[in-house]
């Protein structure tokens, strides 16, 4: 039934396409997609002792927002600041690794900054006389005054306390008004879309997904088909970089370099792509004669992110899934942890120092080189060229990282390994797809500036997309037209349709429309109530609104020669006929009274005469139909 | 026909005509199809029927089963055929069997000619039988050219061709008799047959379905492809206006079959040379084709030794037209020399390369791999554009790593479409590998080698376009040795080898076993070639490549391992490989050769071993240190390990091995031997009794007279020749021992006929030279070359085992009906 158009909005938080921030707001519900910490603004700082929150305090008043959907671990680093320090009442919607993996990695940066002791905090660069004195990129730095302190642990078991877990598929109403719909999307442990609907428009939100077989489950498209709108985020930063290429490059300078007795340091998350490399390392040492070659894998959380990855099996890709009925560990690390090949340990602190032995490969964090202890190891290490430093994590540009370490001796390499969706991919997505719309960060609109020739880097799609950039509102190019209405089985009984065309009836239907938690019922309208006295006669009213005595529907259109040869015939002398723009105007020049017709309405304007008016209707009505 | 086959024969053909007894096998059919046909080359076919009244029986029974088989009634129709083809089996036939088989009261008419078989059938026994005049009167009388005309449109391909093909060959026989004449007559008076076929041509060229245009250009293409009879110069003259006709349509028609008749055309000695060659037409079909269509034609005039120069021009310029395109969508810089510079561009040709992403890559490709066939030829143009070809291959393999910068909206086009593009990388260092032939400026040169190295360097490089530009890599560093003036390397090489090693060492770490065999290859091929020169050597001993290539023999995967075996063993022999350095003796090599016995011994997968047999091979050719330490040991380990070996071509290696050594302890081997042997000027060979001692004690006759009964018959036959060798070269030295008597040799033949027998187990033991010399006179060496040349299944192939087997299938087949009782 056709109620009412009401339009969408989106806005957008983040300037970030990989670490969106999105505030959808859809019938009456609002929904924040994601809340992805950015935190490339940590590499305009000296390794250690400095980090900064998110830009997040220009935001529309968050305590509005209803619910927080994530997509993935990666999409959920700044989940605390809103939880925690906005007003924020609502509900977080996450898988369970997800939010196990994300508890992981916010525990990591917690530590990685708190058992640094700062002996103090510089702030008064901040102010903005002496931050425009500063060298770029600082100076042009926004905001800067907003920028907060780390999150403590406190704060993050607050924030994920509120979060409630979802299973791929599982369908959640919210308020009634729009339901949400988690999809697996390929790219790491538990990462999802999400599909918002009503009963008649269907908005994904497309965040992160991959199509390469990799550990996860692989991606849903099948449940993505007819949307309305696509919102597209988190496509893959190294669009040019195949990932297998890029393992191929990791494995051959990882080899030549433990081969020449040097050490290889990998920066990375202690989740995700880790374990990827690791599955990758397991068949590549034995057969390049590395299987002495000790793998140390350095992080607070190293052994619960092992030791989860083992444990999420229903999460995992088919081939991994099945080998836990034989039953094996679903990630060949275990065989490496058990072989004493791979070696994990919280910090470069304790057991770590008895048994390290060179040469050897370090996966630590953080792939900044800001904090934790890849910091240590930079400094150890940099001053040979035997050693090297391999960055697979392309979050970070691996030459602004590795600025404060200059002059360094030991060699870079840099093969990012991003398995997110490419352009090529999303194009075929998007074919397969076919959603109406599609709505994407301005960043996927064009070629990458290092690159303006490259016009293959850009989303494809007809209609083009509509693109949005950080702290725009987008209306959503699609309308709401409908509604749906349930009509009770006793007031359908009641209906009597009249067929007005072949093929197309239509009954009249009074009753009373009740809404309640975002669905619309309509009931029969009360009997016309009895006229009581007393108390009773006050509770009826307040449940059942005023219920006037129902008047007829009119319908068709009143002829205006026959109607003026009526009024003729009942005497009526001296009529006038004026068209206007809309219809006409019959003027009853003696009774001084205008009846003015137009398609929808009819007026009959007299001074003070109801007789006369009660006549003239009662004419006007012998040319409509009554229902 | 022997006896034992004519009295096997009315069996078979009862089994034939019994369509109760299904055929299950029908290459049995085309194997007695093939018997016949040699038969009736040898004998009267005439003379065939009488004797084996069965075969007229058959072949007067089977057109008028109901139930028959479609492919014993095809099989009918083809040995009716082959029967027919002598005049006088023919006359005998015609008057009731063959209007059976090939009339229209025959397959024709019944439900059975839905099956294509039998239409194939009916078409190749009119081919077969279409060998004499009597035979046109019979196709006239009764109108099977005008079947075959309908069958050109078969649904059935090979249908559809064999009825093109049977048209053709009708059509020669009934010119055949003018062939000989001085004078060609006019098509007016050409006999009816092939009026009727030339005007049905005529007919389909003018027509507007282009299925019947091709078929009738198909039919010209072969006609004029196996006639070179006079009187194709009059068919030509008669129906080129209609093909000229053909190219002023939109679009022209059956674009492909025209390209192909117009080559046919140009080529045919006759009608290339004549007044009317096909010269102008070609030239307009070059410039109303499509650049897809117009490049193979193109190619194919480029390739004619006969052409006019103008037409040579065009086809050149059509050929160059899309790299054209390309230079002129990414040239930044004016002035640069373009290929076709001052010719209008071709919008049809930049429409083609940006209609869509697969019509560009495939014009590319083509184009690429046109002119990669074109250049080696000696007709290739003159002068050839190798400055301008070679900056339009480089910038395609940028415009296919994203690295070219367009100048215009056509290169940004080109730009999206071939970044990462596999297919055209693949052509492209093809091609560019071509190139190296003609060189080119110096700074052009350092560009090559740097897109190179880009290639080889990029993760993003796939495993064959890696292949493909360690090929062209090599190509190119052999191009710059061939410098003039230059001895070694080219000055190139020597400043890109510094650079390429860092990228060969990753390669070889590659975890993907394509690319570390590649770039196992590449080494090995760069050592064979630079080995000896100094600046090579440097280089590569500064690196690790040598300690990683010695790694990789236990690869796990066997091509790799292979490879690797083979490039060690070019860089041991050498004096290149990897040494763990010891500082008493900085200079001493490792010895290679125990690590190569192992994997001969131990490796379960048959390339590695095969690969270290060619590598000792190749050592005692080239009287490596290793081996020529002490030769008779070395022999005799391997030959020990090779005889057990599972691999019939790692035992066939042995064999060669062995012959290299006796050419070496004997001399070379004689000009009847195959096996040719470069040897070092070799002390004077010892004497005999010194030699065959040798051969005893590295238990080489053993060898030799195991692999002589070798269940693999390549194996037998070189063992074969070995022996014979080795007998002829001991006997001038006369016969100190008479064959046979000493109780030596008698035990010696006892086990080889065990071993004949198939009773591998038992060794001969240690005997003396003489023992071994009085077996192998007594052996019939030639006797059994001979057996072994005739092939394993020659008696399975006899016919009388063909029809014996024929009847037991039917038997047996027989016998289960039997059970079912």
């Amino acid at each position: 039934m056709k109620i009412k158009k009401r339009f969408c909005h989106s806005y957008c938080l983040s300037g970030h396409p990989t670490l969106p921030c999105n505030v959808l707001k859809f019938k009456s519900t609002t929904i924040m997609l994601d809340c992805g910490l950015d935190m490339t603004s940590t590499l305009n700082f000296l390794p250690l002792p400095l980090v900064q929150s998110s830009r997040l305090s220009n935001l529309p008043d968050l305590s509005t927002v209803d619910v927080i959907l994530i997509s993935n671990y990666h999409c959920m680093m700044a989940l605390p600041y809103i939880t925690e320090h906005t007003g924020f009442s609502g509900t977080v919607y996450a898988t369970e690794p997800t939010v196990q993996i994300g508890r992981l990695l916010m525990e990591e940066l917690v530590n990685f900054i708190e058992r640094v002791p700062k002996a103090q905090s510089a702030s008064l660069w901040k102010n903005k006389d002496i931050q425009r004195l500063l060298p770029s990129p600082l100076k042009d730095a926004v905001e800067v005054s907003t920028w907060r302190r780390c999150y403590t642990m406190q704060e993050v078991n607050s924030a994920l306390s509120k979060i409630q877990l979802v299973g791929y598929s599982q369908k959640i109403e919210l308020f009634g008004a729009v339901q949400v719909t988690p999809l697996s999307s390929g790219y790491a442990l538990g990462s999802s879309n999400w599909i918002i609907q009503s009963h008649y428009e269907k908005v994904s939100y497309v965040s992160g997904s991959s199509l390469l077989t990799t550990h996860p489950q692989p991606m849903d498209q099948a449940s993505l088909k007819n949307s309305d709108v696509l919102v597209l985020t988190g496509l893959t930063q190294i669009p040019t970089a195949n990932p297998d290429g890029m393992v191929g490059e990791f494995c051959s300078n990882l080899a030549l370099t433990v081969r020449n007795g040097g050490n290889v340091l990998v920066p990375c998350y202690p989740s995700g792509v880790i374990y990827d490399l690791l599955e990758c390392l397991y068949q590549y040492i034995d057969s390049a004669g590395l299987s002495s070659v000790p793998l140390y894998f350095i992080s607070p959380v190293a052994n619960s992110s092992l030791e989860f990855s083992q444990i999420f099996a229903e999460w995992l890709c088919h081939n991994k899934q099945s080998k836990v009925y034989l039953p094996e560990p679903p990630f060949p690390h275990a065989e490496l942890i058990q072989t004493n090949k791979l070696k994990h340990y919280p910090s470069i602190h304790g057991d770590f120092s008895n048994d390290f032995r060179q040469p050897c490969v370090v996966f630590t964090g953080h792939p900044s080189l800001r904090f934790g202890d890849v910091v240590h190891f930079m400094e150890l290490w940099g001053k040979s060229s035997l050693n090297t430093v391999i960055f697979t994590e392309p979050d970070f540009s691996y030459l602004e990282a590795l600025a404060p370490y200059q002059p360094l001796a030991m060699k870079c390499i840099y093969c990012p390994i991003d398995t997110r969706l490419n352009f090529i991919q999303v194009s075929k997505l998007l074919k397969e797809v076919q959603p109406l719309h599609v709505v994407c960060p301005e960043q996927y609109t064009q070629p990458p500036p290092a690159q303006s020739h490259r016009t293959d880097l850009v989303i494809d799609c007809q209609p083009p997309a509509t693109s949005y950039r950080r702290a725009e509102v987008l209306t959503l190019p699609f309308k709401r037209r409908y509604e749906r209405i349930e009509i009770m089985p006793e007031l359908a009984d009641s209906l009597v349709p009249m067929e007005i065309k072949p093929g197309i009836s239509l009954a009249t239907v009074s009753a009373v429309l009740h809404t309640k938690d975002n669905k619309h019922v309509l009931q029969p309208p009360p009997r016309p109530a009895q006229p009581t006295s007393g108390k009773k006669r006050k509770r009826v009213s307040d449940d059942v609104p005023d219920c006037k005595v129902l008047k007829p529907l009119l319908s068709g259109s009143i002829p205006v020669e026959q109607f003026v040869q009526t009024l003729e015939k009942h005497g009526f002398s001296d009529i006038k006929v004026e068209d206007t723009a809309k219809g006409h105007i019959v003027l009853l020049q003696e009774a001084e009274t205008l009846i003015q017709i137009e398609e929808d309405s009819t007026h009959i304007i007299c001074d003070n005469d109801e007789m006369l008016r009660v006549r003239l209707r009662d004419l006007v009505l012998k040319f409509l139909q009554k229902f | 026909m022997d006896h034992e086959c004519a009295r096997l024969l009315p069996a078979v053909c009862a089994v034939l005509a019994d369509p109760r007894q299904p055929v299950a096998d029908d290459t049995c059919l085309e194997k007695l199809l093939d018997w016949f046909k040699t038969v009736t080359e040898a004998e009267s076919s005439l003379l065939l029927l009488q004797e084996n009244p069965c075969l007229l029986e058959l072949l007067s029974h089977v057109p008028t089963l109901q139930d028959v088989s479609a492919g014993v009634l095809s099989f009918s129709l083809r040995l009716a055929g082959i029967f027919a083809a002598q005049e006088d089996c023919f006359q005998y036939l015609q008057v009731e069997l063959l209007p059976g088989l090939f009339g229209a009261a025959g397959p024709l008419s019944r439900a059975v000619w839905a099956v294509p078989t039998v239409r194939s059938g009916w078409i190749q026994g009119l081919r077969s039988l279409a060998q004499h005049p009597s035979a046109l009167h019979f196709l006239a009388d009764h109108g099977a050219v005008d079947t075959v005309f309908s069958l050109q449109g078969d649904a059935s391909l090979f249908v559809a061709s064999a009825a093109g093909q049977l048209l053709v060959h009708i059509l020669a026989l009934s010119m055949g008799g003018r062939a000989e004449g001085h004078t060609c007559p006019q098509g007016d008076d050409w006999p009816t047959c092939a009026q009727k076929i030339v005007g049905h041509i005529e007919e389909s060229l003018c027509s507007t379905d282009t299925s019947r245009v091709t078929q009738a250009l198909n039919v010209l293409t072969t006609t004029f492809g196996r006639c070179q009879s006079p009187w194709t110069e009059v068919l030509w003259e008669q129906l080129s206006p209609l093909v000229a006709r053909l190219l002023e349509r939109d679009p022209v028609p059956a674009p492909h079959p025209l390209v192909d008749l117009l080559l046919c055309v140009a080529r045919s000695p006759v009608l290339g040379s004549s007044d009317l060659g096909p010269w102008e037409m070609t030239a307009q079909a070059l410039s109303r084709l499509g650049p897809t269509q117009a490049g193979p034609l193109a190619l194919g005039v480029l390739k004619l030794h006969l052409c006019p120069q103008a037409l040579r021009t065009q086809a050149f310029g059509v050929l160059l037209q899309p790299l054209a395109c390309v230079l002129k969508a990414t040239t930044q810089a004016p002035g640069l020399p373009g290929l076709l510079d001052g010719t209008s561009e071709d919008s049809v040709v930049a429409d083609a390369l940006l209609s869509s992403k697969s019509s560009c890559v495939g014009l590319l490709c083509r184009t690429l791999a046109h002119l990669e066939e074109l250049q080696p030829l000696p007709q290739h143009p003159s002068p050839w554009p190798q400055v301008p070809l070679l900056r339009a291959v480089v910038t395609i393999l940028r415009l296919c790593d994203g690295s070219a910068v367009p100048a215009s909206s056509v290169g940004g086009c080109l730009c999206g479409t071939l970044a990462g593009c596999v297919r055209v990388q693949r052509a492209a260092l093809d091609f560019l590998g071509t190139l190296s032939q003609g060189m080119g400026p110096q700074e052009q040169v350092t560009q090559v080698f740097a897109i190179l190295l880009e290639y080889l360097e990029r993760p993003d490089s796939s495993p064959m376009v890696l292949k493909k530009a360690f090929q062209a890599t090599l190509r190119w560093l052999l191009s710059s040795a061939r410098t003039p003036g230059c001895s070694g390397l080219g000055p190139h090489a020597v400043l890109f080898l510094p650079e390429l090693f860092p990228v060969l060492q990753k390669r070889l770490c590659s975890p993907c076993w394509e690319v570390r065999d590649s770039a196992l290859e590449f080494l090995t091929q760069l050592s064979r070639h630079w080995g000896g020169q100094a600046d090579f050597r440097h280089v590569l001993l500064e690196s690790e490549v040598p300690e990683l290539t010695q790694q990789l023999l236990q690869d796990p995967e066997s091509y790799v391992r292979a490879s690797a075996v083979t490039a060690m063993g070019e860089l041991s022999s050498r004096g290149l490989h990897a040494t763990p350095t010891s500082p008493e003796q900085p200079e001493v090599q490792q010895s290679l050769l125990p690590e190569f016995l192992h994997i001969l011994s131990a490796d379960s997968e048959g390339f590695p071993r095969r690969a270290v047999m060619q590598v000792f091979t190749e050592w005692l050719r080239g009287g490596h240190a290793d081996v020529a330490r002490d030769t008779e040991r070395f022999m005799a380990t391997v030959l020990q390990v090779v005889s057990r070996d599972l691999d019939w071509e790692v035992r066939a290696q042995g064999l060669e091995l062995a012959l290299v050594f006796l050419g070496q302890t004997l001399g070379q081997p004689g000009p009847h031997c195959p096996y040719t042997v470069t040897l070092p000027k070799a002390a004077p060979p010892s004497p005999l009794t010194e030699v065959l001692g040798a051969l005893c004690r590295v238990r080489l006759f053993e060898f030799a007279f195991r692999a002589l009964f070798d269940c693999d018959r390549p194996v037998a036959q070189k063992s074969c020749d070995l022996l014979l060798f080795l007998r002829d070269k001991t006997a001038p030295y006369g016969s100190p021992w008479e064959a046979g008597g000493s109780p030596d040799s008698a035990s010696v033949e006892a086990a080889l006929q065990r071993w004949q027998a198939g009773e591998q187990g038992q060794p001969l033991g240690d005997l003396e030279p003489e023992a071994m010399l009085a077996t192998l006179r007594s052996i019939d060496l030639e006797g059994l070359r001979g057996t072994l040349a005739q092939g394993s299944d020659h008696v399975e192939k006899s016919p009388q085992s063909l029809l014996r087997d024929m009847l037991a299938t039917v038997g047996i087949l027989q016998e289960n009906q039997a059970d079912c009782y």
